[in-house]
């Protein structure tokens, strides 16, 4: 039987990062979405981490610090630059209102946790949510990859649905550390190849954009 | 004599809150002006800003009706009465099993419709705006509220104030995140309904930020000083409320003796103190939004209520 | 005993509908006829609040050997049929009071003297049936005498169309109810209420029935998607007629789904609870979204009625979830809320829709933007409309608060339900009521504050006059009981308890005992409120701060203009309007459900002409499930129409395969 704080302050952070995935999609200014994307890195190695210490699995903490200085520091920092130089347009034009995304948000919740608590009725109970959260945080990255129509925005998607992998698969009971560093490299080359198409397509992602200011300009219809 | 204790506590917690709300009015504003490098009004300025207006002549419209008159008196009455339901220092008042949770956010809401009608009497376009403003600002937060108090009472397992403030106090909660976001929606909540920065600017006159002050903009005189005490209470109850749920350390039980209600008593306003600092920091550094912005705020406290009781059910006590 | 009552009261008003037919251009045939109506509803007000007061167990049956020769009718009192038959009762009598004043002002009494008391008659019948083809006659008697009065002012267009899509809605409704009755008789064919009891339906026949139920019942109540008729329907009405409607005519619906759902059907389904429940906050949210954008008063209140229906859809949809998993005290919970809520909203609705009618009498306008500043003209009726305002937007110490408190308190259980779809369902329905809660207080100061606040718009809100006694008087026996009903809800509550205890099997704890006659629903510790003690302290706090104020501050007081920021405008155009408070609304929650689309014209500098200002509101109910229902039956009639033009020998032919066909369906069939 698992202590009780320890329970409940994984109870907390995998929470918390389902909390945070909401704010990413609350998000509609691009620094903004980078800083709580750095955030919801921080929490998951803070996740990792206390697994690490309750499950006395020290690989897990190289994979909290993996997590801690390439998601939370060094790719926002990056993105950072990338939208500086390439001055992409700083608002995230959405395709249906943030209250319509929010309500979405909330039943793709519900729905894994419908769907995850029946099925995992056998394993421990701390893996159970952990689940059913890190299966709300994947389908909340993908919402907001579906959601948005700039590509920066779908690219911290598609992280954040790297990092409910990450909180899964350590709620699993470990994960060894080569998995952890072919799939943080695979990242970093999605990032570098990303980085290059947006080089070859900001014209196009510029010119939409900006027709896209004109249209906003003013009262919303 | 228990009897007897009951309604002493329940008198001294109505006139604590009657006398410590326009305090805490003052309190809030000397802080900002601190904030702001100012010296500040003095931290009793409201209680002479109230006994100015009462001395003052009342100049009404002429075809003001006995709405228009009667309204200030029941806004009044209606916030006292749920402000003093709310534990401030003491669980355990006699008149709780009046008015549990979801009754005082109702009784707030005849506050609020008494004073959307003032709004509309005299027929000028401000007092339209402030009552159609409002009333779209109370369409997204009391919602939120109910969620709230949902979260909270699933929880607890009751929607009665002690019960949840005793519950808070014991050691079957835990650390939650349901909690934490039934905190965070609460503040939003209560910053938009007292109508602070950022959804509503009480220091300012100018259209563009009105929402209260439009609704109150032809009261002069004692209606007035009425009509501004009873807002001063309702920021107490929102503190307070708060307070006795989130941080109940210190408020006095059932069972404790007289040293425990100066504890409760000392705590308390320890408590508002800590709380008008936060406000008055947040308002600080906050710029107000754009009205339409606020129904995107106050939507996210609706979905972060509706997050934390769906959370709930995943956890282990449910 | 009370069936007998009952049943001559309803004998008297029968009678009064045929002697009306002839008489009813004599001047003094209104007063009578409405008076008979009165007596008539003050006789089985009687009667029926004694049975449900004194809590009789044992049921009270009649036959009468008239209609079907084999059939007879059936005829049965027991304890929920008393519960509707006061409501109906009620309604009904402060009906015929308004109805001797208000009547005085109908130009067309040989329209609506007939059909008043028949469709009285109607209702009653409905809840007093115990068999399958007495309830059906009953009903479809009481779509036609309403139908009847719908059409009263019938040179009106739009009347005329209401009157169509009424009648079309109806029988659409009684056909739904006709086959959920034909399955529930099953094979052999026995349609009296004690055989379909003691049957035992498989679950596929069940949940059919429980379909075709809440389609034909949900119709008339005013389910979405199939509540259009009533926005067109109930204003069109004369108003004592739309007050009976709205008020009373959708809660015989509603008894009509409570007699099939709990006692006909027997023990539910959990599923059953989640549909009934969905169904019911989306009605709730979409009825008061509606009725925001409405400036007709009478429109406004009959989508208000929308709303209130899915509360109370919201709490059988609870209860039938908690009995399916044999909760049954929980299940009593929110059946006493569903029932209190029944309630309640016939005595508010009937209040509201009373004062529209006596807006409508004085001013001849039920437009708000062509009203206002009536408060000052129609004193009395203002502050009737401000109680039913009030009591409507759910706030204490009036009743309709403790229905929605009592709602809260059972969504408040679902945790203790094992099937998680229901356990996510409750909190968000549970989002859905607040939501709705709040915005039909919105609606309310609309509405109060367009029609009687401010200044007046037109030259006819400046003329208006008091109404007459008479509806004065029905409009303040509906005030005080709202507030009675508010303030003493543990009498009430008990009296629902037989109820309750009939249909789920259990009972709430006797609340007129408890200390200070608070109302504890399940525990003490748990919850309980006190509305007496609230409306004290409140009155208390009140004189107190105005005795404190009258005694040390100054008591000058000075009428001058308004002072508007010091630029007042004379025009009473510059003040708000019901659409222009609710624009905030439709910015925020229109533009996803009506997809609101707003345009601005400005003049050119230099041109004269005014600004335009465009709302675009779609009903998309209407465009998903009616318009292609429309388009498909236009398309057939149009193919079909060609069969009119055939020669005689391809009728003939027509006719030799029809019966070569049948036939052959012997042939096969043995």
């Amino acid at each position: 039987m698992i202590d009780r704080l320890a329970f409940d302050v994984a109870h907390l952070f995998a929470g918390g990062l389902v909390l945070v995935s909401f704010m990413l999609l609350y998000q509609d200014r691009m620094f903004g979405l980078l800083n709580i994307f750095a955030l919801h890195a921080l929490v998951v190695s803070l996740s990792v981490a206390w697994q690490a210490y309750i499950q006395q699995a020290p690989h897990l903490y190289i994979t909290a610090a993996i997590a801690l200085v390439v998601k939370a520091i060094i790719i926002p920092v990056a993105l950072h630059r990338i939208i500086v130089r390439l001055g992409i347009h700083r608002t995230i034009e959405t395709v249906v209102g943030i209250g319509q995304t929010m309500l979405a948000g909330i039943a793709l919740v519900a729905l894994s946790i419908l769907v995850m608590l029946p099925i995992t009725a056998q394993a421990g109970t701390l893996a159970r949510e952990d689940l059913a959260f890190s299966l709300s945080v994947i389908l909340l990255g993908l919402l907001m990859m579906i959601s948005r129509r700039n590509a920066v925005s779908q690219i911290i998607g598609f992280m954040s649905i790297e990092n409910g992998l990450i909180l899964a698969a350590t709620a699993a009971k470990g994960m060894p550390l080569v998995v952890e560093i072919s799939v943080a490299f695979s990242i970093l080359v999605a990032l570098i190849v990303i980085g290059i198409f947006l080089f070859r397509i900001r014209e196009r992602f510029d010119t939409v954009d900006v027709h896209a200011l004109e249209r906003f300009r003013g009262e919303q219809p | 004599m228990a009897l007897i204790l009951d309604a002493l506590v329940q008198g001294v917690q109505l006139l604590l809150v009657l006398l410590l709300a326009p305090l805490l009015t003052g309190y809030v504003r000397r802080v900002k002006a601190h904030l702001l490098r100012r010296r500040g009004p003095p931290l009793v300025q409201p209680y002479r800003d109230l006994l100015k207006l009462i001395r003052k002549e009342v100049v009404i419209a002429e075809n003001a009706s006995w709405v228009f008159r009667v309204a200030p008196y029941i806004i009044f009455a209606t916030t006292l009465v749920a402000a003093s339901l709310v534990p401030t220092f003491a669980t355990g008042l006699m008149f709780s099993p009046a008015a549990d949770l979801i009754a005082i956010v109702a009784l707030l809401g005849s506050a609020r419709f008494a004073l959307a009608l003032a709004g509309l009497d005299v027929g000028t376009s401000f007092g339209g705006i402030g009552s159609s403003r409002e009333m779209m600002i109370a369409s997204l937060a009391e919602p939120a509220m109910l969620m709230i108090v949902f979260t909270v009472s699933l929880l607890a397992g009751s929607t009665q104030l002690s019960s949840v403030s005793a519950f808070m106090q014991g050691p079957e909660v835990g650390l939650r995140v349901s909690l934490a976001m039934a905190l965070v929606g609460l503040i939003m909540v209560a910053i938009a309904e007292n109508a602070r920065i950022p959804v509503d600017n009480p220091a300012t006159h100018l259209e563009l930020t009105m929402v209260h002050e439009a609704m109150i903009l032809e009261y002069s005189g004692r209606h007035l000083a009425v009509i501004e005490a009873a807002a001063s209470i309702k920021l107490l109850l929102y503190l307070s409320l708060v307070a006795c749920i989130f941080a109940p350390w210190g408020v006095h039980t059932a069972g404790q003796g007289f040293a425990a209600l100066a504890v409760g008593l000392v705590t308390y306003v320890a408590k508002l103190a800590a709380g008008g600092f936060l406000l008055a920091v947040f308002e600080t550094v906050t710029a107000k939004m754009r009205v339409f912005r606020v129904s995107e705020f106050l939507g996210a406290a609706l979905m972060l209520g509706l997050l934390a009781a769906l959370l709930l059910f995943v956890s282990r006590s449910i | 005993m009370a069936l007998t009552v009952l049943l001559s009261c309803v004998a008297v008003l029968l009678a009064t509908s045929v002697a009306a037919v002839p008489a009813a251009r004599a001047s003094a045939a209104t007063p009578l006829v409405y008076m008979f109506a009165l007596l008539c509803s003050a006789g089985g007000l009687a009667a029926a609040g004694a049975v449900l007061v004194t809590g009789a167990t044992a049921a009270d049956t009649m036959d009468l050997p008239i209609g079907l020769p084999w059939l007879g009718v059936h005829f049965r009192l027991d304890c929920l049929s008393a519960l509707f038959l006061v409501v109906v009762n009620l309604g009904s009598l402060t009906a015929s009071l308004y109805g001797l004043g208000y009547g005085r002002h109908e130009p067309a009494p040989g329209r609506v003297l007939p059909f008043f008391p028949a469709f009285l008659a109607g209702m009653n019948l409905v809840v007093l049936a115990d068999d399958a083809f007495t309830f059906l006659l009953t009903w479809e008697f009481m779509s036609l005498a309403s139908w009847a009065l719908v059409m009263a002012h019938h040179r009106d267009r739009d009347n005329a169309r209401a009157g169509y899509i009424y009648l079309l809605m109806a029988s659409f409704g009684t056909l739904s109810l006709l086959l959920a009755f034909g399955l529930l008789a099953g094979p052999g064919g026995d349609y009296g209420f004690e055989a379909i009891r003691a049957a035992t339906p498989t679950p596929a026949v069940s949940a059919a029935v429980l379909t075709l139920a809440l389609i034909g019942a949900g119709s008339k109540a005013g389910l979405v998607p199939l509540h259009v008729w009533l926005p067109l329907a109930h204003p069109a009405a004369p108003s004592h007629v739309s007050a009976l409607m709205s008020g009373v005519m959708t809660k015989v619906a509603v008894y009509g789904f409570v007699r099939i759902a709990f006692d006909l059907l027997g023990p539910p389904a959990w599923w059953w609870g989640a549909a009934v429940l969905t169904l019911g906050g989306i009605t709730a949210v979409l009825g008061v979204l509606y009725a925001l954008m409405q400036h007709d008063l009478k429109r406004l209140l009959a989508y208000h009625t929308v709303e209130n229906i899915g509360i109370i859809f919201i709490g059988l949809g609870l209860a039938l979830a908690f009995r399916a998993n044999d909760l049954r005290w929980a299940a009593a919970l929110a059946l006493t809320a569903a029932l209190f809520h029944v309630f309640n909203h016939s005595v508010f609705k009937s209040l509201l829709f009373f004062g529209s009618g006596a807006v409508l009498t004085a001013t001849g306008e039920r437009d708000m933007e062509h009203l206002g500043g009536l408060i000052h003209r129609m004193p009395l009726t203002g502050f009737a409309f401000l109680v039913g305002s009030a009591a409507i937007s759910a706030l204490p110490p009036f009743n309709g608060f403790v229905s929605e408190w009592l709602t809260f308190q059972a969504i408040l259980l679902s945790p203790s339900l094992p099937q998680w779809m229901l356990k996510f369902l409750a909190p968000a329905v549970g989002g859905m009521l607040a939501l709705s809660a709040a915005l039909a207080a919105g609606c309310f100061v609309k509405a109060f504050g367009a029609t009687f606040l401010g200044r007046p718009r037109t030259s006819v809100a400046q003329a208006a006059r008091e109404t007459d006694a008479f509806s004065l008087a029905a409009m303040f026996v509906l005030v005080l009981l709202c507030l009675i009903a508010g303030v003493l809800p543990g009498y009430f509550m008990d009296a629902l308890a037989s109820v309750t205890q009939q249909l789920v099997g259990a009972q709430l704890p006797l609340q007129q005992d408890l200390r200070w006659l608070t109302i504890v629903p399940i525990a003490e510790a748990r919850s309980s409120y006190n509305g007496l003690l609230l409306f004290l302290l409140i009155a208390v706090a009140a004189w107190l701060v105005a005795y404190v104020i009258h005694r040390w501050a100054s008591h000058a007081i000075r009428r001058s203009a308004a002072w508007d920021c010091g630029f007042p405008d004379p025009s009473p155009a510059t003040q708000y309007t019901s659409g222009s408070f609710a624009q905030p609304i439709r910015r925020v929650f229109g533009s996803v459900a009506f997809r609101a689309r707003e345009e601005v014209q400005m003049p050119l500098p230099g041109e004269m002409h005014a600004a335009r200002f465009r709302v675009q509101l779609r009903d998309l109910v209407w465009d998903a499930f009616y318009a292609p229902v429309e388009s498909a039956v236009a398309f057939f009639a149009d193919r079909l129409n060609k069969v009119q033009t055939w020669t005689i020998r391809a009728y003939l032919t027509m006719v030799f395969a029809a019966v070569v066909v049948l036939l052959m369906v012997l042939t096969v069939w043995h």
